[in-house]
């Protein structure tokens, strides 16, 4: 038996853009693969991450030390950092789509698994995914309107889990 | 001890945690004392399979590196 079988991860996963989804999904899905047991509570903007269909992007204009590459061309021009001004990102309609869109495609190009992936794994090894219920009541969803493995719950409910924890996460 | 392995698992052009978890994967099939032969090319998983070999308590009889790929040979506990 392995020394991690009696141990347990609890996250809270509070931020839905993508730089911010992948820590509790690539957490989550590897300490199952290492045997521990994990909970991971989405709240306010971590909640959309548990929404059927996952809508997550980058948002440059307040991570300004983003590195700006492009996913495509000769290597030199897939290794300049271009500089891009704060005010420039911030005011371009449709900047942060654009980003999302090439950051995918560099993740895609570098082997990274996507949020759906990683999330799809954390499914079907058991991973506990607890959705907020004051959240959902704040901005409007139901369950419905999330993946089919997702339990509701509030600060109590983490709690309980959390207290029992040998790693306990704030994302 | 025969260190043959008849297992192998090409992890080669994924990065973390797809090495570990197509490990994980893999190792679940095999029987206690088999060999997994594992081919990565992320650098970090050099750390990484020694860690989660470690808490798992797999054994690691061997990683080495040949022009920029990682080979590791993992027995199942």
């Amino acid at each position: 038996m392995g020394k991690n079988k009696n141990r347990r991860m609890a996250i809270i996963a509070s931020k839905g853009t993508l730089d911010w989804a992948y820590p509790p999904f690539i957490l989550a899905s590897t300490a199952v693969a290492m045997d521990m047991e994990v909970g991971v509570f989405f709240t306010f903007y971590g909640l959309t991450l548990l929404k059927e269909k996952i809508e997550a992007k980058v948002a440059p204009h307040t991570n300004p030390a983003m590195p700006m590459k492009m996913p495509f061309g000769p290597k030199g021009f897939q290794d300049f950092d271009w500089p891009m001004p704060n005010l420039l990102m911030g005011n371009m309609p449709g900047f942060e789509t654009v980003a999302t869109s090439l950051m995918k495609k560099t993740f895609k190009n570098k082997g990274v698994a996507t949020i759906e992936e990683l999330r799809s794994i954390c499914q079907d090894t058991g991973v506990k995914l607890i959705g907020c219920q004051m959240t959902m009541d704040v901005f409007g969803f139901s369950k419905e309107d999330f993946i089919a493995s997702v339990d509701i719950g509030g600060a109590a409910t983490f709690l309980d889990f959390a207290a029992d924890a040998d790693i306990q996460l704030f994302i | 001890m025969n260190r043959e392995s008849h297992h192998e698992l090409d992890c080669k052009g994924l990065s973390c945690p797809l090495p570990i978890l197509k490990t994980r994967k893999a190792m679940d099939a095999l029987s206690s004392g088999d060999i997994l032969k594992i081919l990565c090319t992320d650098p970090g998983s050099i750390n990484d399979m020694s860690s989660w070999s470690n808490s798992m308590g797999h054994i690691i009889l061997s990683s080495d590196e040949e022009d920029g790929t990682y080979i590791y040979l993992i027995q199942k506990k």
